[in-house]
């Protein structure tokens, strides 16, 4: 798919976050948008998977670690064709199956449910390390949050994915320099960021995520690179696309209101 | 009983291909036929238990049957939201094996004492929660917990346990195994402590007493069919926990006597609401606690005297 259709997807997508935000009342727009190209090159042009047969077996599977950003992987799921994109607008309505963080019995191409940090990592290991034991070729994606890893349970999974060369993992840290409660760098210091993965025998691989070229760039190289685990650093912004979102600490966690919807639309909008 | 259960795990490993142990660096001494016979399928992922906990889940989750298996409280309490959110959510079946259920590791302390596992898993959704009696429990309990989809927390014992069951028996996952038959009154145990209560039943013989001793082998789901009857053709019933008084094996027989409207004098037997200070061996720290034969015995008098 060309970068042209996947930006364009990318803004239908964070069209589709707005929205289901807005009408919800509530929610996580900022890692949600920061993330976009990373989980739409991922879904249109990077992993096999079958919207019509979300269990295939032989998929590539992902697992959104930062599960509160769960607005941007239905959105995704729905314009891939897992559901219908309509449904998108039930996000935290009662009785929809689209909760606040996703649970994969009940929606259609969520592999694994998420919700509490730190954990997705370790469930890709164990996936990883099952993929190559039944000698399988699927790959398997999980994405981080940078405030995330703070997590220690991350650091024993990165540890794991190295002691076993898991060669058939890639991690990606959306890396938005922003948590809850303030900037990364004032909560819990990460730097030397990626030393720290280079240090646990990981290949990394640093890029700006939000441009979608260097994206899929990282995803082929990553797939190249054998004998160890890959992991993308993606320098990205939160609330990206969005000018009265971006890089404001605020919108971790907050849904706009009606006249900020249609404000962020209209950005939206201008830029096709 | 840790080495009944590791045998029998490699057994089972043998036949079904699907079995993986997962470990967080506590198997020495036991685990190594398994991780020479089946070294792809074993994985030592170091101290790391929330760890394993995922890991095994993520194995599980592409059509294995994962187990982890550590002492006491490491592959519980150290990883409960990891077991409660990735193997009890997703339903995968992942066995979670603890060596030293109670206070089987006596000495070693508070932390390698396991004593609130069974209200604490009890409480998860889809978790079976298994406790074997002794040697032929616990071998006949692997395969159970095997057998069964999805997961399952097991506190196995630790080493030399008594037998309990002279002959063979009929294990099944959530029915109660009468250890004696009697009419007067029901002692139900779970775990390696049901060796003292069959004692303790033993011992009121002489006092003209005949005590159907239940081995609950599993806390949940619980055999409310075995409790209901034995509230309805014995005069009282006591439980047996190695376990905090509250939440456990006596917390759900109580729950289903209460509910089951049956009226019948009740007392539950297990640890205060406190924690052990002092150095103990197993077998004194029970003694004090009121485990010893003749405390239960005692316990039983004093209900059947209250009817009266």
């Amino acid at each position: 798919m060309k970068i042209k259709e996947l930006q364009r997807i990318c803004l239908e997508v964070r069209r589709d976050i707005i929205r289901m935000l807005g009408e919800a009342g509530s929610g996580h727009p900022g890692g949600s948008l920061s993330a976009a190209e990373l989980v739409v090159a991922l879904y249109f042009s990077v992993m096999k998977h079958r919207a019509k047969e979300p269990d295939w077996e032989d998929r590539d599977r992902f697992i959104l670690s930062k599960g509160h950003c769960c607005p941007l992987l239905y959105a995704v799921l729905a314009r891939c064709g897992y559901f219908p994109v309509e449904k998108l607008l039930t996000l935290r309505k009662l009785g929809s199956p689209l909760q606040g963080h996703p649970h994969n019995l009940e929606v259609p191409g969520i592999e694994a449910s998420t919700g509490s940090l730190g954990q997705g990592l370790s469930i890709a290991n164990g996936i990883a390390l099952a993929g190559r034991l039944n000698k399988k070729n699927y790959r398997v994606y999980c994405l981080l949050g940078d405030g995330e890893t703070d997590e220690g349970q991350v650091w024993e999974a990165v540890m794991t994915s190295n002691h076993y060369h898991l060669d058939n993992l890639c991690a990606i840290v959306d890396r938005n320099r922003l948590q809850i409660d303030g900037k990364t760098a004032d909560i819990m210091q990460l730097e030397p960021y990626p030393e720290k993965w280079r240090a646990f025998g990981w290949y990394v691989i640093e890029i700006d995520g939000n441009n979608l070229a260097e994206v899929l760039g990282a995803y082929l190289q990553a797939e190249k690179i054998k004998g160890k685990p890959t992991v993308i650093i993606a320098r990205t912004i939160k609330g990206k696309g969005i000018s009265f979102m971006e890089n404001e600490v605020e919108w971790h966690g907050q849904a706009p209101k009606k006249e900020e919807v249609e404000k962020a639309l209209k950005e939206l909008g201008e830029r096709i | 009983m840790r080495t009944v259960f590791n045998k029998t795990l490699l057994k089972i490993a043998k036949k079904d291909e699907r079995i993986f142990l997962v470990l967080a660096d506590i198997g020495y001494g036991e685990i190594e036929p398994f991780a020479k016979a089946f070294p792809d399928r074993y994985f030592n992922v170091g101290v790391a238990e929330q760890n394993m906990t995922d890991i095994a889940c993520g194995l599980a989750m592409e059509g294995n049957i994962a187990v982890t298996y550590s002492i006491a409280n490491f592959p519980t309490l150290r990883c409960l939201e990891q077991i409660r959110n990735d193997v009890c959510y997703h339903n995968v079946n992942v066995k979670i094996v603890i060596i030293g259920g109670g206070l089987a590791y006596g000495a070693l302390g508070v932390s390698h004492q396991s004593t609130e596992d069974l209200a604490i898993m009890r409480a998860l959704p889809d978790m079976v929660v298994v406790a074997p009696a002794d040697f032929t429990e616990a071998e006949a309990a692997t395969y159970a917990m095997v057998k069964h989809p999805g997961p399952v927390y097991y506190r196995c014992g630790y080493k030399k346990e008594p037998r309990l069951h002279k002959g063979k028996i009929d294990f099944k996952i959530g029915k109660a195994i009468q250890a004696r038959a009697g009419g007067d009154i029901t002692l139900i145990g779970t775990g390696t402590i049901t060796y003292r209560v069959y004692q303790a039943a033993e011992l009121l013989v002489k006092d003209g007493i005949q005590a159907r001793v239940l081995s609950m082998h599993t806390v949940k789901p619980i055999d409310k069919e075995a409790i209901l009857k034995a509230a309805d053709e014995t005069r009282g019933i006591i439980t047996v926990e190695e376990h905090n008084i509250i939440g456990g094996l006596g917390g759900a027989v109580a729950e289903v006597l209460a509910e089951g409207g049956v009226g019948v004098p009740f007392k539950r037997i297990g640890l205060p609401d406190t924690y052990v200070h002092i150095v103990g061996s197993h077998d004194w720290l029970l003694d004090r606690f009121g485990f010893s034969p003749e405390s239960i015995a005692q316990v039983a008098k004093n209900l059947l005297k209250c009817r009266q």
